[in-house]
């Protein structure tokens, strides 16, 4: 953790104010406030429908907010444009896997290496001239235990390789808070591990904001959990914390013990 | 790939021996000329996933300027050539940039409103012929230096734009930017999360398949010396549209099969069958459609790829 931060946008890299988001006049997201300690591994909790990837859709500015407002790194990005957020830090990954089905497992992480080249427009180049990524491109698939499939097409990917493909893709991006969403969600145990063990590795540098529903990974990852409930925050704090709260246990656990102590989801 | 090579290498040199066989030059040149309009319309199709409904409204309108610039004004014809495809590019930015902010049959349906505005443009303006079209367009000396007026030089001409074309499409699909077209036409929404402006990405594929619809366009009416409302027409967009899918979308010699598939049928078969021509294309088009959806070159990789 950061030494003696001085002021709340040293400690928070993300704050919310009042957010909120109706949907035809069913309130998917009600006056959310959150922060969003720089550094920490940031669960996002709650019950199917909870408002959870709404939450994302609007930090990530995929949906326009109808009130309140988003702070980060202490500015405001409450009408910043999506792929703008992208290149400022704040990468998503999302709910339904999300690779470039067609592209090789080498290409989807060069596409996110790509932007750095300032090449993206030119059309009159060589596809070669992006070889100089390579290099950093396989090192990323390492991580994710990728290396031996780099000429494999996307889509013929094992669901679980392909989400641990979109994780190294969206570090390729060296986010600054990086916005998983339900990153283990479907896996098999193995890779369920695989995953955690990364996710925590790639917080030493960086802020995760996570929803998760894998109580188990959340109890071992996790700094501060947020309960969200039907669009609103119904407790937030250390995990401790929030698996003694009785509204916790009974809106969403039912019982406190099966889940927090991790019963599997 | 070394069997490709060895077919490309084997139509070149039948493409090259054409004329010599007994087929008229105008007609290969006009067949080379919608294949070229076709893979332009690929560009935006196959490789950037969007349905343009007015792509005529390039190919036409690049004929009207060319075809207006020589008659009335004298202009060489490289550079009235040249002047068609910057205005289609032009035209291709305003239409791109209105119609790019919408997905889907909203897009499509935009570039068919555009495309009949420039059909309107083109029946009413002082400069077009009206209903005529501009008539009787020289082909003029290459740069002061060669004759256009032999067919068998003209296809020659023709044929190496094409090439050039062809190969050009190809580079653009396999550039750093074709990387992330790609990537767009693939997934959207994690192109975007990946920080890219998505809009920008597409809107320079838009102008690049309108440039080379107009240069398409443009040359065609040095051809055949005439640019007329059938250019601009509703039905031309239909054409190639149809050339397209017919060959194959995304795949870079469908288009090519396409055209020619459908040129062929249309000259041979308006002697036959006269205005039933374009019956019989649509019912054609609706068989294999519904038989082959990948198109015929489409099809034919999906084969050896087994
Ligand atoms: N685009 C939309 N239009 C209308 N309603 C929507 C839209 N997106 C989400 N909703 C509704 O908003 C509520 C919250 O959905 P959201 O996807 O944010 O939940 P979630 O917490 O991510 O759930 P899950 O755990 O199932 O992923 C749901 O009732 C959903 O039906
Ligand atoms: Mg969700």
């Amino acid at each position: 953790m950061a030494a003696a931060p001085h002021s709340s946008v040293d400690q928070f890299i993300l704050e919310t104010r009042g957010l909120t988001k109706q949907f035809k006049g069913f309130v998917a997201v009600s006056n959310v406030d959150l922060r969003v300690r720089r550094g920490e591994i940031h669960a996002l909790i709650g019950p199917n429908g909870a408002g959870k990837t709404t939450f994302f859709n609007l930090l990530t500015r995929f949906l326009t907010p109808d009130g309140g407002q988003i702070l980060y790194c202490g500015e405001d990005i409450t009408l910043a444009r999506p792929a703008e957020l992208a290149r400022r830090g704040i990468v998503r990954s999302f709910q339904m896997s999300a690779v470039f089905p067609h592209l090789t497992v080498l290409e989807n992480v060069r596409i996110a290496l790509q932007r750095r080249l300032s090449s993206t427009f030119h059309f009159w180049k060589p596809a070669s001239s992006l070889a100089v990524l390579d290099a950093r491109a396989r090192e990323l698939l390492a991580q994710v235990d990728l290396a031996g499939f780099a000429h494999t097409r996307a889509v013929e990917l094992p669901y679980g390789r392909k989400r641990a493909l979109e994780l190294a893709t969206t570090l390729a991006m060296a986010p600054k808070l990086m916005l998983l969403d339900e990153p283990t969600q479907g896996m098999a145990h193995e890779d369920v591990d695989r995953v955690t063990a990364l996710i925590r590795q790639a917080a030493a540098e960086r802020t995760v904001l996570m929803v998760e529903h894998n109580m188990q990974v959340v109890a071992r990852i996790a700094d501060t959990i947020t309960v969200l409930q039907r669009g609103k925050v119904i407790a937030s704090g250390r995990y401790a914390e929030v698996a003694r709260d009785p509204q916790v246990m009974e809106a969403y656990m039912g019982s406190a013990e099966a889940a927090l102590a991790g019963a599997p989801a | 790939m070394r069997a490709a090579a060895i077919g490309y290498l084997l139509l070149g040199l039948l493409a090259l021996a054409l004329p010599w066989v007994g087929l008229y030059p105008v007609f290969l040149m006009k067949l080379l000329c919608f294949a070229m309009f076709a893979c332009a319309y690929n560009l935006l199709l196959g490789f950037g996933r969007m349905l343009s409904f007015g792509h005529a409204a390039f190919f036409g309108f690049a004929a009207y300027v060319t075809s207006w610039l020589i008659t009335a004004h004298r202009v060489g014809p490289a550079a009235a050539v040249l002047s068609g495809m910057l205005v289609a590019a032009l035209l291709g930015t305003i239409f791109g940039g209105l119609a790019i902010r919408r997905r889907g049959i909203y897009f499509a349906m935009i570039t068919l409103a555009l495309g009949q505005l420039v059909y309107f443009v083109c029946l009413e303006a002082p400069f077009t012929g009206g209903e005529n079209g501009l008539q009787g367009v020289p082909r003029g000396t290459l740069l002061g230096l060669l004759p256009l007026r032999s067919d068998r030089v003209m296809y020659y001409l023709v044929l190496a734009i094409f090439v050039a074309v062809f190969l050009f499409i190809r580079r653009v699909v396999h550039s750093p930017y074709g990387h992330v077209l790609r990537a767009i036409r693939e997934n959207e929404a994690r192109a975007i999360s990946l920080g890219y402006d998505i809009n920008r990405y597409k809107l320079l594929a838009f102008i690049l398949s309108a440039a080379l619809a107009g240069l398409a366009g443009s040359l065609n009416s040095l051809v055949l010396g005439f640019a007329t409302l059938s250019d601009v027409q509703q039905s031309t967009s239909g054409e190639v549209i149809l050339m397209t899918l017919l060959g194959g979308t995304g795949t870079f010699f469908g288009p090519v099969v396409g055209a020619a598939l459908v040129v062929s049928l249309q000259e041979y078969l308006s002697d036959l069958v006269g205005g039933w021509v374009t019956a019989i294309i649509g019912v054609i088009f609706v068989a294999c459609v519904l038989s082959f959806r990948r198109g015929i070159i489409g099809e034919l990789a999906a084969l050896r790829r087994r």
